[in-house]
């Protein structure tokens, strides 16, 4: 039984397509990270779940009951918002109970479940005060109680942090975590923010103009990234794609660039399809973490490269070079000291690359 | 060469104190004579009032009055207690107490309601409900004196309170929704999807989270309409007549059908006894006006 299970859904503004076919099963217990540029359809597809949005095509399932026609409070969810949407005109403790109240769950119970969760949550020497009152903190955390109260089977967060400045998003982030650790409830998390995305997420699934590109472990997403949107979006600076043809001689593999006379060997890299890969156009890409300045392991292939550029920021540097007039960049210790417009020993370590067919722009 | 350029410097610094200077007090000035201008004609409708005749016709308008004399007052308010011809305004000022409290009522709640609709529930074609109300705000009163006479005499209301009552909410309703739709807009939407998960209806909804928050607006309206309907002459001469007329208009024909002399001070006096509902009003809330008038215009 999927906790979450979402069929060939699709929605139309009108005119313009949000969300085309999308399939997506969450197990008990997950953190589903939806993540993408804005616009991409990660938010409608949260209000879809909500029930706060129609469906024009497909069909959303809860412990494998359809609830695609189902109001949103009998859909066993609780919502936590961007804005928090904190009831202005009620203190802490309404806030909380008011989707109770409306329940109509019994006072003793109510009275229970407030004490549990602000207790939980460190809210209870708030709960006469109004939101207007709070910090943005004690905000977040009082619009998480509202949701908690309510023992849902799924947690939505709606882009939650996003209101939050640098140090406290950090430091809510970590509860969040903590919480669902604690908690294990089933959690589906909208945000455009890579950092959080993999950090809390335990799946997440990337999207882009309404599609999901990769829905996977935050490994795979980092690691194996399913096309160049992902390789792309993934990783600051994100990695580097190098374009060039591959060449197939006595079974061995190797990258070549236009009008280069560099062969980078293909050893060992685990293709979907391994036919036909002489003369295909592909890009090579690689992390920036992953090319050193001194050799890091035995299959680590060896380069001269001119540097043109050099950015401090303080625990590391991000240096530009030069490979065949396309850019390249690497991430150092900015301890390392580089020429600038002179050629660099450098290694790219081979175990981490990823090739795209240049054409349909998929992991080959 | 340093020394001449501090020299300049000191100059300029000079002159540009002697202008900033010059401007402040040209601008005390032209706001002092200003206030002199509009308070002036109060002035005069004040110290009229308290005047006996005897003392009208012997003094200027600006001559201070010999003393506190509140008759004419009284005349204004409560009649000479004679019978026949005797216009006063106590009668009428209840008529309009019953035609304004009802109208805006009526016509704030409605304007709310219709603010909160087509900003909170967007169905299809909310924008040309929302652009047709707005005509309703530039169709000049006039144009529709006609086809209103005929409707309230269809529906058998005409020269009655009541007629009037729903005229003026019909004509508030354009006003009051706009004033909200603006306020509401700026309410952000995921307090009402909240809501909705916490299991809130449609008028839950507005009743519990979006009434509470709109004291500002709320304020404004009834100010408005307030004014709109307290002075309102037209509608009220057209649609009502006699015993059912509201002060406008008792104060119209009180001051045209003075038999022999016209007794300035029992008019001056009527006028402002129809003029204090709005001023308490004023008074009373005039601080929202300002402060929701423009949190509806900034974020509108």
């Amino acid at each position: 039984m999927k906790t979450l299970k979402i069929e060939e859904l699709s929605k139309n503004f009108g005119s313009t397509e949000v969300l085309r076919k999308i399939n997506l099963e969450i197990d008990e217990g997950n953190f589903l990270v939806l993540l993408g540029p804005s616009g991409c359809g990660k938010s409608t597809l949260l209000n879809i779940i909500a029930g706060l949005e129609t469906i024009n095509e497909g069909n959303v399932h809860i412990d494998d009951y359809n609830v695609s026609k189902v109001e949103p409070k009998d859909r066993n969810i609780a919502m936590v918002f961007q804005s928090y949407a904190l009831y202005p005109s009620m203190n802490v403790r309404e806030n909380m109970i008011f989707g109770l109240k409306q329940a109509k769950v019994s006072k003793e119970k109510i009275e229970e479940q407030l004490e549990k969760v602000s207790k939980f949550l460190q809210v209870d020497a708030l709960l006469e005060r109004k939101p207007s009152q709070l910090s943005g903190g004690q905000r977040q955390r009082v619009a998480i109680g509202r949701a908690l109260v309510r023992e849902p089977r799924i947690f939505l967060f709606d882009e939650p942090l996003s209101n939050l400045d640098a140090k406290l998003r950090v430091e809510m982030r970590r509860e969040i975590k903590k919480l669902h650790q604690q908690l294990k409830t089933t959690v589906v998390y909208v945000t455009h923010d890579q950092t959080e995305a993999m950090s809390l997420g335990t799946n997440i699934a990337i999207m882009n103009h309404g599609v999901i590109q990769q829905n996977d472990t935050p490994e795979n997403i980092y690691n194996k990234p399913s096309n160049t949107f992902v390789a792309d979006f993934i990783g600051s600076p994100s990695m580097n794609l190098i374009k060039g043809n591959l060449k197939e001689s006595s079974n061995k593999v190797s990258f070549v660039t236009h009008g280069s006379n560099i062969e980078i060997p293909i050893n060992g890299y685990d293709f979907k399809e391994n036919y036909n890969l002489d003369n295909k156009e592909v890009f090579f890409g690689i992390r920036p973490e992953h090319i050193f300045f001194k050799k890091s392991n035995e299959e680590d292939f060896e380069i001269n490269l001119r540097a043109d550029l050099s950015e401090y920021i303080g625990h590391e540097q991000i240096m530009t070079f030069n490979f065949e007039n396309q850019e390249v960049l690497a991430k150092f210790p900015s301890t390392v000291k580089i020429d600038l417009s002179k050629n660099t020993k450098l290694f790219f370590d081979l175990t981490q690359i990823s090739l795209f067919d240049a054409k349909t722009e998929e992991r080959i | 060469m340093q020394d001449k350029i501090h020299a300049s410097y000191k100059q300029l610094e000079q002159k540009s104190k002697y202008t900033n200077m010059f401007l402040r007090w040209f601008l005390y000035f032209v706001l002092v004579v200003f206030a002199f201008y509009f308070i002036f004609p109060l002035y005069v409708m004040v110290v009229t009032s308290l005047k006996t005749m005897e003392e009208i016709r012997q003094g200027t308008l600006l001559t201070w009055p010999s003393g506190l004399n509140f008759d004419s007052w009284l005349v204004a308010w409560g009649g000479r207690g004679y019978g026949a011809g005797d216009t006063f305004l106590k009668p009428y000022f209840w008529n309009s107490i019953k035609m304004v409290v009802p109208a805006v009522f009526f016509s704030t709640f409605i304007g709310a309601m219709a603010g909160y609709v087509l900003t909170k529930w967007r169905f299809k074609g909310d924008k040309w409900v929302f652009l047709f109300l707005l005509f309703g705000c530039f169709i000049p009163y006039q144009a529709i004196l006609l086809p209103m006479a005929r409707t309230l005499g269809v529906l058998g209301i005409s020269n009655s309170v009541i007629g009037l009552v729903l005229v003026h909410t019909v004509y508030g309703i354009p006003f009051t929704t706009l004033f909200f739709r603006n306020f509401y807009v700026s309410i952000p939407s995921e307090l009402v999807k909240a809501a909705r998960i916490d299991g809130a209806g449609f008028f839950k909804i507005f009743f519990k989270i979006l009434l509470p928050v709109s004291t500002p607006i709320i304020v404004v309206t009834i100010i408005w309409q307030f004014t709109q309907i307290w002075n309102d002459f037209l509608f009220g001469s057209t649609f009502s007549f006699g015993e059912a007329a509201p002060i406008q208009v008792a104060l119209n024909n009180m001051v045209l059908s003075s038999t022999s002399v016209k007794e300035y001070n029992v008019d001056m006096a009527s006028a402002i006894i129809a003029g204090i509902p709005t001023l308490i009003v004023y008074v009373l809330a005039g601080k929202y006006f300002i402060r929701g008038l423009t949190s509806g215009a900034v974020k509108g």
